[in-house]
């Protein structure tokens, strides 16, 4: 139970958190922004591993390697998509 | 690894996960935002591979399969596609979060372990936000890529039916938790899940593609929040922290676009925006639109001291970009003052717009936004609309009866001269008709955008 309150204590101070760090963004950022926290959504990766580091029997490594292969598309891509995004803006004079 | 250190490293993930999301809201740290953000990604996921009586053979084949996947995708989709690209890497995730909430109901129901009911809670949260999230995700990304229509699908007693499926939802969720036991428990789960991936489909389906962008941003909160969900199904703080995280930035994000179109969001998600019922309500408006040809849109250019460009969607399909970063390179250097005024909207996403600027190598500074723009609007020379319909239609300013009615716009029609590039007369994604195409100070010049922009371009290198 302790656990519980715990992490929902921890949730609630995220939540906060999450609200005020986006509070004053230019427009331009947007997009990168949306891809650049849909990466670290894929955090779920953790919760992946865990399934299929420790799955017995089919079902489970089945299910463990599935949400491994899909978590680990929305980290790799979610991360190198909005890098390649945020290399193309510059400022002027610096040309590539 | 000793159970302490494992949450010392975890806090620590979820600092670079905080200080990266901190320095991707200002341009000059935003890159380097990413990557600290990455190395906590890095950093959480090492420590989880250290966690004792892990076995790596299959969780390699799952990595390896997903990482070559998403670094393909990451490296070959063009940056026109990128909305529908972040629509279905969320999408994944989403079901990412659905498959950890199972997986851990199986292993425990499996071990006939009796859990807290919270966990079961967490496990109702888990698979049906994720569920809804995977979907959802997957319609959005089939409206963006223009595989199926992106016009609201609306049927006779859409809201009874979505009412009624989110009635049954929660009551399956109820039995669920009081009985998680057995074969009983494990159907209703999977009903549950069944019942979530039909919501996330008709949730998303009645909302028009000019929406996408609000759409995609809302379900990058809910994969968070699926993700966060999962996190407590399985007592891992740092996918309660970063899941939160992401659930309430992204939240915030939609709020700021549904602003910037002067609608709620309730609005966006229910009202079937843009379908045919919903748009006849405005005038039609009749007139004479005055074309114009590449040759005399030249000489007005050739004349102009302050140039306003003002791309939207009709840029991106061309792929006109770097056409019209090259005239107006060209405007500039022929003296005149040149600006991109981007709506928030234009496009399919959020920044859309910016990012397709950036890619054809123009400086940020020189991307502006409306408010911005519009007050010095009538000393500008010439705005050049470029595939943009919807964000610069005055019908939003002018006409009560417009769906439009209220929704912030660039005011181009207050410019010396507007030059208007469209293929026809056609009205834009939302279905609205625009009167700007008939006003006085309107030119059209007709024809695809990134032919017309480089016939602009030859006429100025041929001066």
């Amino acid at each position: 139970m302790e656990t519980l309150g715990l992490l929902f204590f921890v949730f609630v101070l995220a939540i906060f958190l999450g609200f005020e760090l986006i509070s004053k963004v230019p427009s331009q950022l947007h997009t990168p922004l949306m891809s650049g926290s849909n990466a670290i959504s894929g955090i779920t990766i953790v919760g992946a591993l865990l399934v299929a580091g420790k799955a017995d029997g089919v079902v489970l490594t089945v299910l463990g390697v599935l949400a491994v292969a899909l978590a680990m598309i929305n980290v790799v891509g979610g991360y190198l998509v909005t890098d390649r995004m945020l290399a193309m803006f510059k400022a002027r004079g610096k040309n590539s | 690894m000793n159970p302490t250190l494992t949450n010392l490293a975890y806090i620590a993930a979820a600092i670079l996960f905080i200080v990266g999301l901190k320095m991707l809201g200002r341009a000059t740290t935003a890159r380097r935002g990413n990557a600290v953000s990455s190395l906590g990604m890095l950093l959480a996921i090492v420590v989880t591979l250290l966690e004792q009586g892990m076995a790596y053979e299959w969780i390699l084949v799952g990595a390896v399969l997903g990482s070559v996947v998403g670094g393909a995708a990451a490296r070959l989709v063009k940056m026109t596609a990128m909305p529908e690209m972040v629509g279905l890497f969320n999408g994944f995730g989403g079901l990412a979060s659905l498959l950890v909430g199972w997986a851990e109901y199986h292993r425990q129901a499996a071990q006939s372990v009796s859990a807290l009911t919270a966990t079961w809670v967490a496990v109702c949260l888990a698979v049906l936000i994720g569920g809804v999230t995977f979907t959802g995700s997957m319609v959005a990304y089939g409206k963006l890529a223009e595989k199926i229509t992106g016009k609201p699908i609306l049927f006779k007693n859409q809201h009874l039916a979505n009412g009624a499926l989110l009635l049954a939802v929660l009551a399956v969720a109820v039995l669920y938790v009081l009985f998680p036991a057995g074969a009983l428990g494990y159907s209703l789960l999977m009903v549950l899940i069944l019942l979530a991936l039909v919501l996330g489909v008709l949730s998303v389906i009645p909302i028009g593609g000019a929406d996408m962008p609000v759409v995609i941003s809302l379900l990058n909160s809910y994969s968070g929040l699926a993700a966060c969900a999962a996190g407590f199904v399985i007592n891992n703080t740092v996918l309660v922290v970063a899941g939160a995280l992401v659930g309430a930035s992204g939240l915030i994000l939609t709020n700021i676009m549904c602003k910037a179109m002067n609608r709620s969001l309730a609005n966006v998600l229910f009202s079937g925006f843009g379908s045919a019922a919903s748009a006849g309500g405005g005038a039609a408006y009749q007139g004479e639109a005055r074309p114009i040809s590449a040759e005399d849109a030249y000489l007005l250019l050739e004349a102009a001291n302050s140039v306003v460009f003002v791309p939207g969607y009709g840029m991106a399909v061309a792929q006109a970009q770097h056409a019209v970063r090259e005239l107006g390179q060209l405007l500039e250097a022929n003296g005149a003052e040149v600006q991109y005024c981007i709506h928030p909207v234009a496009g399919r996403m959020p920044g859309h717009m910016n990012v397709l600027l950036a890619e054809a190598n123009v400086p940020y500074e020189q991307l502006v936004e409306p408010q911005d723009v519009n007050p010095v609007m009538a000393t500008v020379d010439i705005a050049i609309v470029i595939g943009a319909n919807d964000v610069v239609n005055p019908a939003a300013r002018e006409d009560q009866q417009s769906p439009l009615y209220g929704m912030p716009i660039i005011n181009v029609d207050h410019a010396r001269t507007c030059i208007v590039l469209k293929r026809s007369l056609n009205p834009g994604f939302a279905g609205v008709d625009n009167p700007l195409f008939f006003k006085e100070n309107t030119r059209m010049l007709f024809g695809d955008a990134k032919a017309t922009v480089s016939a602009l371009v030859a006429e100025f290198k041929g001066a």
